[in-house]
């Protein structure tokens, strides 16, 4: 048993600390009012080896665990969670899925772009249709001599406005269901493909979020992902992972909500002392971080689980669930300590409310991971 | 990084809850109905170790480890709330004092004796006028030529009725703000020692809860634990370890409240199939798993820290106050889930609720907590992100 981050885990984290503090932070405020990201940040990123943690050294990544994933999503989304979102959806769904499923030749083809940050991935599986209910999805891929034809929406796309590759769930099969689905690779280039606008969001907003198009988008047998009709079972194990990303980013979230709050209490003086004297103004603060550590330790866990190769899927949903709550509650309390300065965009903190309230509804609602858990502990 | 037991932490765990649902549980339901644990009970947890589980080995103990420990109490409290309590208090609060400044003649009197259960420990530093506000005790113990004589009233003693051995604070230096208090050892045979009213609680029943009478009640030189003055010092320091083991009971009142809700869920049909097929119970069952889960690490985390003798403070506060107060919701929706029959003594969840509520006053309420974590937080604000 052992309760310590590793060493080199502990230098990863503060190595991308710094590099949050000095080249993100300075333009938070900026990406957030604009919807933008800069090229130049993804390419750096790229450089450092966070387009591509866990993906294996063979094919440009780092090669490192889902711990390795967690610790860095905190620290990326303690400036920025747009940032931190693109990083998510780029590592742990659209590589994630090719990680998993990818056949050799597909991998060879795409990791070294992506992990280089050259190219940014994207997936799609929610509809306009179906979001929660994600087994429904209705996008076809009829066949078309060697390979299929794409019809249909995606919605709700992260990095689609930016991503070169898109890993795209479609039904294979319209009579069984979950049973009926593939995993295809999609280009941006292809012809039929379209990606709309940006959705004008309410947080995470430095993200882009697009619907996509899909009029008989061809792909050849070289472009499915793994076997036929288990794409929505290649769906689910990729969106277990994922969402021990999105615990650590909404933890990251919370903490920089939290680290602001202490900043401000301690400077802000009402009734002659410090906020940070008042007994109420404390106990907000340590239920914040007592919240916070709370959460850590089961994402944490979550990520070690994954990281010895055990079933973490329950463990996973607990994380997932509690960080998400968590962090909005925090950002909300963050916002109250801040008074009426904490309602303007002149502080921080609205931002990373904003932000938070995104992780209780993506890769798997808080309805959902509820629905996971009973499931569990029913033994249903 | 490794949040799982060891392999022999493991082992003991099974071993425990086997002896704990075989000779602990089935009779949580009577000692609540009378108010005191069984005859028999003490030897038969004595025979098991259960006295003396950190206690080292050269000392008579069964010499394990924090985190050993730690399963014991939650393992019992998961058979019985008050059962856990008898175990915690007799450990945190009147063992771990005397191993962490009792002098070695101190050590090799009382150790043995608690180690097998033949003497029973408790802490006293409350009084009807200190809870919280600790510092303010007002039982003196004054020096003469032959030893100490200490007068006053101390109350809220969990184990009071069943203790030989009392860890007590005093006042031996009024004036001095700072070395007010010293720790003392007593044995509650003497002279002048009474063991007063014993209260009646809304939970955990069995557990005694005392007031201990002093009048002129004269201990020798040697009582003295740890340096003069620096009672308050020992206090806080026990109690940063005692908030472990109130978390590890809080925990396994928690985790029995969770088991028997879902079992219930799984069984009681209404509306033609089990309640569990409702996203009410479903969400119900669902929020109590992850407040279980959140806390068992927090605790674990915090017992791990003391014994690799890392700092743990606010750990263990975080640990006890997140734990009980998730102790109460997990107990209280347990009820819910099992309606009527929920508020029924037939039934356990209501004494598990009964039993829970202790966890966010006793050790340090809840308040205390807060004001342990917010301290840290405001003073060293990269202690979040550490």
């Amino acid at each position: 048993m052992d309760f310590n981050l590793p060493e080199d885990l502990a230098a990863l984290r503060d190595a991308v600390r710094r590099f949050a503090a000095e080249r993100i932070r300075p333009h938070t405020r900026e990406w957030d009012r604009e919807q933008h990201l800069p090229d130049e940040l993804i390419a750096e990123l790229g450089q450092m080896g966070l387009m591509g943690i866990v993906t294996p050294e063979a094919y440009g990544g780092a090669g490192l665990g889902y711990l390795a994933n967690a610790v860095v999503m905190e620290e990326l989304a303690r400036q920025d969670g747009g940032l931190a979102l693109t990083v998510a959806a780029h590592n742990g769904l659209c590589l994630a899925h090719l990680n998993l499923a990818a056949s050799e030749e597909q991998k060879q083809r795409y990791l070294p772009k992506l992990t280089a940050g050259e190219w940014v991935g994207a997936w799609g599986l929610t509809e306009p249709g179906c979001g929660s209910d994600a087994a429904a999805l209705q996008t076809r891929a009829v066949r078309d001599g060697g390979g299929w034809r794409l019809s249909g929406h995606k919605m709700f796309i992260t990095n689609g406005a930016r991503a070169h590759v898109f890993v795209v769930m479609a039904r294979t099969d319209p009579d069984k269901g979950p049973k009926g689905i593939s995993a295809f690779i999609v280009e941006r280039t292809d012809k039929g493909f379209e990606i709309g606008r940006k959705e004008d969001k309410l947080g995470v907003r430095s993200s882009d979020t697009v619907p996509l198009d899909f009029d008989h988008v061809y792909c050849g047998p070289e472009d499915l992902v793994g076997e036929l009709n288990q794409g929505y079972v290649d769906a689910l194990r990729t969106l277990e992972r994922g969402r021990i990303g999105i615990g650590a980013l909404s933890i990251g979230l919370a903490r920089g909500a939290l680290e602001e709050a202490i900043a401000y209490a301690k400077d802000r003086k009402a009734f002659g002392k410090a906020l940070a004297d008042q007994q109420a103004i404390q106990f907000m603060l340590a239920d914040m971080a007592t919240e916070i550590e709370t959460a850590r330790l089961l994402v944490h866990d979550a990520a070690q689980t994954l990281d010895r190769g055990e079933d973490s899927r329950h463990k996973a949903s607990l994380a997932k669930l509690v960080a998400s709550e968590m962090a909005t509650r925090v950002g909300l309390k963050a916002i109250q300590i801040h008074g009426g300065y904490g309602y303007t965009k002149d502080m921080p903190v609205e931002r990373y409310m904003r932000d938070a309230k995104l992780c209780e509804i993506g890769e798997g609602s808080s309805e959902v991971q509820r629905i996971l858990i009973a499931r569990n502990l029913l033994g249903w | 990084m490794d949040f799982r037991l060891d392999d022999d932490q493991r082992q003991l765990r099974e071993a425990l809850r086997d002896f704990c649902d075989n000779e602990i549980a089935p009779k949580a339901a009577k000692r609540d109905e009378t108010g005191c644990f069984e005859e028999g009970l003490i030897p038969k947890l004595g025979e098991m170790g259960l006295f003396g589980t950190y206690i080292p080995a050269e000392y008579g103990g069964t010499g394990l480890d924090c985190v050993s420990y730690a399963m014991t109490v939650e393992e019992l409290s998961r058979a019985c709330g008050a059962t856990g309590i008898l175990v915690s208090a007799h450990h945190s609060l009147c063992v771990d004092p005397i191993l962490n400044y009792g002098t070695e003649p101190q050590k090799h009197k009382y150790l043995p004796k608690l180690a097998t259960g033949e003497w029973i420990g408790c802490f006293s530093l409350t009084e009807p006028g200190s809870g919280s506000d600790a510092g303010a005790a007002r039982c003196t113990a004054v020096e003469d030529a032959n030893g100490w004589v200490i007068n006053g009233t101390k109350n809220f003693v969990t184990n009071g009725r069943e203790a030989h051995v009392i860890v007590l604070f005093a006042v031996t230096d009024a004036d001095n703000p700072r070395r007010r208090l010293s720790a003392f050892i007593v044995e509650k045979d003497t002279p002048g020692c009474t063991l007063g009213k014993l209260e009646h609680k809304l939970g955990i029943k069995a557990s005694s809860t005392a007031e201990l009478i002093f009048e002129n009640c004269r201990v020798p030189k040697d009582a003295l634990l740890g340096e003069r003055g620096k009672g308050f010092h020992v206090a806080l320091g026990t109690l940063d370890g005692g908030r472990i083991g109130v978390a590890c009971q809080a925990l396994g009142l928690s985790q029995a409240a969770l088991d028997f809700a879902v079992e219930y869920a799984k069984t009681r049909v209404q509306f033609n199939q089990p309640i569990g097929k409702f996203q009410a119970i479903q969400w119900k069952l669902a929020d109590m798993a992850t407040a279980v889960a959140g806390a068992r690490l927090l605790t674990y985390r915090a017992a791990w820290l003391k014994q690799n003798k890392q700092p743990y403070s606010p750990e263990a506060a975080m640990a006890k106050l997140y734990a009980s107060e998730m102790s109460n919701r997990v107990t209280d929706a347990a009820i819910q889930v099992y309606g009527g029959y929920g508020y029924c003594a037939d039934y356990p969840a209501e004494r598990l609720m009964r039993d829970a509520r202790i966890t966010e006053l006793y050790e340090g309420t809840s308040e205390i907590q807060r004001m342990v974590i917010a301290r840290r937080v405001i003073d060293d604000p990269a202690w979040v992100a550490r």
